[in-house]
């Protein structure tokens, strides 16, 4: 069976100065999903996470293009598809949430008309019928009284209600992917723990296929069967989850990891990672985690790393990385 | 035990709610009520809750920039009240903060050397070298090179940029610093860096912290003690390892729950609470957790609990009575 969504060699540059200045913010990215999967996506600001997500819907700013490569999205590849079919596809089969819901939702609007605009766009559904999915959707996602909720508008909700109601528009449709950009990001604990698990409950009722965005490594910890950690437009790690946290194959990864402060950990200091991200126009040569890099060989400085095979499903851009013992590698 | 740096008595701040027709007075919100805690030298206290619990009103106070409306605050075991101005100016020397984001803190048209030497030009008389010579002693503490002092903010990086803020925070050797979410804005491979100087700081000046953050882990890593705040009200306090590891409220229990796991194997048990904080304008009676408490007795709708003593820490719940 071929993958749900399968992303190979994607490139996305965004130009500027009049096509002097090419900023390569998502550099040869490959990877692959299936359905009813959740894949993290973890990177720190500027490393092209989000440039990525929004290439996947096609909806990348004026600056930015397409600089080679393919998305398989359940076999044609969206690249190809003219803005029409791109229409046709967002919404409905790829679904977005962003991470402000007060900037996804229109304040002019009720809330049970922006529910149901994706089906009386996509499924040319009557406004009742539309209205009555609404009311469902709402309920779905746990809004009290939904009834009398689809009539109010977004000012008269709370963050955690607003959040929700983003989620409703999402699955509206029954879209087989949902991509969820810092989607908690503006919740309180309690209200991101709930939220969090009403997706999972989502995802598990209508076997979508989740990719969170985010730079959190917890909520990867909490949601995800797979990660991908991108570092400055590339894809420096990807694998399981759990084979991820346990032994990552890639500096970055693992010093990621361990900067973290955990609950209960006895540290006094946390392990740093020295220097600051680097800045995309000016990429150095090599590797580009290299210079903050703590195992650091010459090659890395003038030769950028390959993409090595760990184990089956774990890879890792380094030199350093290899083929694990005991594992079917290939 | 050495007199705290800070202490609150039954703090409270009330603000009253006007609106409607011609502003008549609609309520008030207790912001923070009846608060009381105290921060000894070179110690940490974290304080965790969720929006609208009444942890930054708290901090404004502490910062002198909001009087609170009942208790006591004392400074070095000097009740703020019955300060004269000397003393006042004193204590606004004492306690400087650090906030969320350098990129709004630091004003982008000074150079880095007069943003850290503003506090000690307005507030102690220097003579110009003096000046320089604090300037670079700063940046070496918080880890810059000396030739920063004559860039301009936007030439740093975020955690550049916090160190600079800590920079200025430390100008005035002051005796507490309020940490009002210091890493949240910055990128994930810095923080470690940032709460690694903050400790190491602690160490070497014998500063005390009031540390507020969303994020638990950090605040359990960074703080001797903790508060738990829910709707202006300390709901639990004590050792952070201990509450952080066995917390006794429920709604301790239930934020901590929500915590993110470290590790995809840790599978903590997960007391999901119904709803959301109440408005704090219409706060709940009896104790203000009780609507979406797993545990709550039909006594929790009507009598207040108060914090009393429980294995080694406070806390205020009936189930403990």
């Amino acid at each position: 069976m071929s993958p749900l969504l399968d992303v190979r060699k994607l490139g996305v540059h965004y130009v500027t100065g009049r096509g002097t200045r090419i900023t390569r913010a998502v550099d040869e990215v490959s990877f692959s999903m299936e359905a009813g999967e959740t894949l993290g996506i973890v990177g720190e600001s500027g490393s092209g996470k989000t440039t990525l997500a929004l290439s996947l819907l096609r909806l990348l700013p004026t600056a930015a293009r397409f600089a080679g490569g393919e998305i398989r999205f359940e076999g044609d590849d969206l690249l190809t598809k003219s803005d029409r079919e791109m229409r046709a596809i967002r919404g409905k089969r790829i679904a977005m949430i962003l991470q402000d819901p007060m900037a996804s939702l229109n304040p002019l609007f009720t809330v049970g008309d922006q529910v149901a605009e994706p089906l009386r766009v996509h499924e040319r559904a009557s406004r009742q019928s539309a209205w009555g999915r609404a009311r469902e959707l709402l309920r779905a996602v746990r809004i009290p009284a939904p009834e009398a909720r689809v009539r109010e508008y977004p000012h008269q909700m709370s963050g955690g209600m607003r959040q929700r109601i983003v989620g409703a528009i999402g699955i509206s449709c029954e879209p087989r992917l949902l991509i969820a950009d810092e989607p908690t990001t503006s919740l309180d604990l309690t209200i991101q723990a709930q939220y969090l698990n009403l997706l999972r409950e989502l995802q598990k009722a209508h076997g979508l296929a989740l990719i969170f965005i985010t730079h959190n490594l917890g909520i990867v910890a909490k949601m995800c069967d797979r990660v991908a950690v991108m570092y400055a437009g590339r894809m420096v790690e990807s694998g399981p989850v759990k084979q991820i946290f346990d032994t990552p194959a890639h500096p970055y990864t693992r010093a990621l990891l361990e900067s973290i402060p955990r609950m209960g950990d006895p540290r006094q200091r946390l392990t740093a990672i020295d220097g600051q991200p680097p800045d995309l126009a000016r990429l150095p040569s090599g590797c580009s985690f290299a210079p903050r890099c703590p195992d650091v060989v010459d090659r890395c400085r003038t030769e950028a790393p390959p993409d090595v095979v760990v184990a089956s499903t774990h890879a890792a851009r380094c030199w350093l990385a290899a083929p694990r013992a005991g594992s079917a590698g290939r | 035990m050495a007199t705290p740096v800070i202490e609150a008595k039954n703090l409270s701040k009330l603000f009253p709610v006007k609106g409607g027709f011609l502003g008549r007075s609609q309520g008030v919100v207790r912001a923070v009520d009846d608060v009381s805690f105290a921060i000894a030298p070179g110690q940490t206290l974290g304080l965790v809750g969720e929006s609208g619990c009444g942890k930054t009103t708290t901090a404004k106070i502490v910062l002198g920039l909001e009087d609170p409306t009942g208790g006591i605050m004392r400074f070095e075991g000097q009740d703020l009240q019955s300060l004269d101005g000397s003393g006042r100016r004193h204590y606004r020397k004492s306690v400087q903060a650090v906030f969320q984001d350098p990129f709004a803190s630091l004003n982008p048209r000074m150079r880095v050397g007069a943003i850290i030497a503003e506090p000690l030009v307005t507030n102690e008389k220097l003579t110009a070298g003096e000046v320089r010579k604090r300037i670079l002693h700063l940046l070496e503490l918080v880890g810059l090179p000396e030739r920063a002092a004559e860039l301009f903010p936007h030439e740093f990086s975020g955690g550049q940029r916090q160190r600079i803020a800590i920079a200025r925070a430390l100008a005035l050797s002051p005796r507490l610093v309020v940490l009002d979410e210091p890493v949240s804005a910055l990128d994930v491979s810095i923080r470690a860096q940032i709460l690694n100087l903050l400790r190491d700081l602690q160490a070497q000046l014998g500063l005390s912290y009031l540390f507020i953050a969303h994020d638990l882990a950090a605040v359990a890593h960074m703080s001797h003690f903790i508060a738990v705040m829910y709707l202006g009200r300390i709901v639990e306090s004590g050792e952070a390892a201990g509450l952080s590891q066995a917390p006794q409220h429920p709604y301790t229990q239930a934020l901590f729950s929500a915590a993110l796991p470290s590790h995809p194997d840790e599978r903590r048990e997960e007391i999901i609470v119904a709803g959301e904080v109440p408005s704090p304008l219409t706060p709940p009676a009896g104790c203000r957790f009780h609507p979406r408490c797993p545990h709550a007795m039909p006594r929790c709708s009507t009598e207040v609990p108060t914090l009393r003593p429980q294995q080694a820490r406070l806390v205020a719940c009936h189930l403990f009575d």
